[in-house]
């Protein structure tokens, strides 16, 4: 069994939304997720927008203290609210005498994390700080890591750090708003690999991007990943980029990880509802296929967050909806082989 | 940079020109003239007197004669102050306010940059809502009124300080107190509100990603960011505050540039009108093309053409 990077366990986000005392509102952007990532793989997370697949990436980095659940990286625990039950490496809770096991206590403080685990922005245009030369963003995680022992070290290394993601040498002593949107993403990229991080989390890291460009820095990723051997959660809405980068794809629905499976499997055999009905709008190149395949359109909006559906969220969109689906929260079970999912009605479907 | 500044300078001569014949041909609309007082003047030593300083001469004359001279550096004398010039009155007087007012403005910056991070930081908590009070009491409230309960609280009822003149570092305390307050509490609610902004920004996110600590991440990226409104703020502020307030001289009787220029239009003081004008405003202008430069070196994506 491949070695597990990164475990998220029961995790929760819960944002506070105005309102007072009993009737404090809270936006429910992360709830009840669990998934692992193992070393050396990508795994994709799609979802629409506002269904809290950055808040999740953000959230596990812990740049957003987490409401609940655990984070376990490299077998070290970096945050346990102490009332979640704890998970075996396949994402099953621990039972003790049929009764769940619960972890202590546990909040690290991040700053040593900061070097293996690292996050490259969506917005290539506000995530660079506009005062600061392209070289010293780059190289203030080198000194902060205190990775360069002389300033000759420091230069080569920034120097390389750009080049490794197609940058120029003179590009150093520019401004972040003397770039395009494309060379700043990579700026983006050489900052996050200053520190030489295992674990990237890549939130939507080409979708600010022209479609050219698009696939120039995925293409980056990718001979990054072969090079450094690094591992990536890979956020995005494109599944077709997903698709094409990652191993393993993670589907988010209001909050929720509704499905999750190896690429191929999720791609041709989905059995989540939701998951279905995304694949059917990947666009399809060639017009026979295309018109052979039955694009299964959703109803209506996505509930809002503050107040989501009882049972399963995505009943009130879904076509097999029944009364069970209000009552109950629908199991996260294991369907087949390393592929899971989230619905009472996985046979139905 | 050099032609840019070249080119400001140029501009600045023009505006300070226009000015200066504004003020001129309107000064010299406004009903009365220096030497018109309760105490009736006699025809002839009028005219004797309206001859000595060559306002008997037609207008446009007197505002040739007037710009030339200028244009020498003669200001000409007081038509009031026998025996004083223009040139020695500023000299004199400016260096009071100036010491005065530079002093509320460096003390309106210490204390008005801190209080709004420290709003800013604890948004919505007790600490920001008292500063928040206090800057807008400090905005509201008119000098005068700051003057007089500053004056009763530590020079009557205390006897702390010293309520008259500029003797000793005590008696600038007040004066610099009661000058400081404005600018101190609109300082604070600019950089409250640009700070909030900018601790909002996605590039604070990716200081935290790398690991900045927050104490670093407020120095290096928070302020430099933040602190542009109020570089724009400081320059025409320090211009205005160094020519002396009328009200805090007046009240703490200190002989400075600010009640010199009041003082000149209540007499018809026309030459000490003109020559306070024309310092005031260059003054100004400089000052904005300083804060334009300033700009520049603070936030490199300015370009001066």
């Amino acid at each position: 069994m491949s070695e597990r990077l990164l475990k998220i366990e029961h995790l929760y986000q819960y944002f506070p939304a105005g309102g007072f005392g009993k009737h404090k509102k809270y936006v429910q952007a992360v709830d009840d997720v669990s998934f692992f990532i193992n070393k050396g793989e990508t795994l994709g997370l799609v979802g629409e927008s506002g269904c809290g697949k950055t808040t999740t990436g953000r959230t596990l980095l812990r740049l957003y203290e987490p409401t609940k659940g655990r984070i376990v990286y490299d077998g070290k625990v970096l945050f346990d609210s102490g009332d979640v039950p704890v998970m075996d490496d396949d994402g099953k809770d621990i039972l003790e005498n049929g009764q769940p096991k619960f972890g202590a206590k546990t909040s690290v403080d991040m700053r040593p994390y900061r070097r293996e685990m690292q996050i490259v922005f969506q917005d290539p245009y506000a995530s660079l700080d506009p005062r600061m030369t392209v070289g010293d963003i780059v190289g203030e995680a080198i000194d902060i890591h205190k990775l360069a022992s002389s300033k000759e070290e420091r230069y080569n290394k920034i120097q390389s750090l750009l080049q490794c993601v197609g940058l120029n040498s003179e590009h150093a002593n520019r401004y972040p708003h003397e770039f395009s949107g494309g060379q700043r993403q990579r700026v983006g990229i050489a900052r996050a690999l200053a520190v030489d991080p295992k674990f990237i989390v890549c939130d939507e890291p080409i979708s600010a991007l022209d479609v050219s460009i698009q696939a120039q820095v995925v293409n980056m990723f990718e001979d990054l990943q072969a090079e450094m051997g690094l591992t990536y959660l890979f956020i995005a809405h494109d599944l077709s980029v997903v698709k094409h980068i990652s191993n393993r794809i993670g589907v988010m629905y209001l909050g929720k990880l509704v499905e999750l499976a190896d690429s191929y499997e999720l791609i041709f055999h989905p059995v989540h509802p939701y998951t279905k009905s995304l694949i059917s709008a990947i666009p399809i190149a060639d017009p026979k296929t295309a018109r052979a395949n039955k694009r299964i359109a959703l109803e209506g909006d996505v509930p809002s967050p503050l107040n989501p559906p009882s049972g399963c969220r995505f009943r009130t969109r879904c076509p097999y909806a029944t009364e069970q689906c209000a009552a109950e929260v629908p199991k996260w079970r294991e369907v087949s082989a390393g592929h899971y999912a989230a619905c009472h009605h996985l046979e139905k479907a | 940079m050099f032609k840019y500044i070249l080119k400001r300078l140029g501009i600045a001569v023009v505006t300070i020109w226009l000015i200066a014949t504004l003020t001129f041909f309107l000064m010299n609309m406004v009903p009365g003239g220096p030497f018109l007082s309760e105490k009736a003047v006699s025809p002839a030593a009028m005219a004797a007197l309206e001859a000595k300083y060559g306002l008997d001469k037609p207008l446009l004359q007197q505002y040739v004669t007037y710009i030339g001279d200028a244009l020498h550096g003669d200001f000409g004398d007081s038509l009031k102050q026998r025996g004083r010039t223009v040139t020695s009155i500023i000299a004199t007087k400016f260096p009071v306010s100036a010491r005065i007012g530079g002093l509320a403005v460096l003390a309106a910056f210490c204390i008005g940059v801190p209080l709004g991070c420290i709003s800013a930081m604890n948004r919505g908590k007790l600490g920001d809502s008292i500063i928040i009070v206090i800057a807008t009491c400090g905005i509201a409230v008119p000098s005068f009124v700051i003057c007089t309960v500053l004056m009763y609280t530590f020079g009557v009822r205390l006897g702390w300080l010293p309520t008259l003149g500029l003797g000793s570092w005590k008696h600038y305390i007040m004066p610099v107190t009661a000058l400081a307050f404005y600018p101190t509490a609109y300082i604070t609610r600019l950089m409250r509100s640009s700070m909030l902004d900018v601790l909002g920004q996605d590039y604070m996110r990716t200081a935290r990603a790398k690991g900045v600590s927050q104490f670093a991440s407020l120095f290096k990226h928070a302020l430099r960011n933040a602190i542009l409104p109020v570089v724009t703020y400081l320059g025409p502020l320090l211009a205005y505050t160094v020519t002396g307030s009328f009200i805090v001289e007046k009240i703490f009787t200190i002989p400075g540039l600010g009640g010199e220029f009041i003082g000149s239009i209540t007499n018809r003081d026309y030459t000490v009108i003109m020559g306070t004008t024309i310092f005031l405003a260059t003054l100004m202008i400089l000052m904005n093309v300083v804060v334009d430069i300033v700009y520049k070196l603070v936030d490199p994506r300015i370009k001066l053409k």
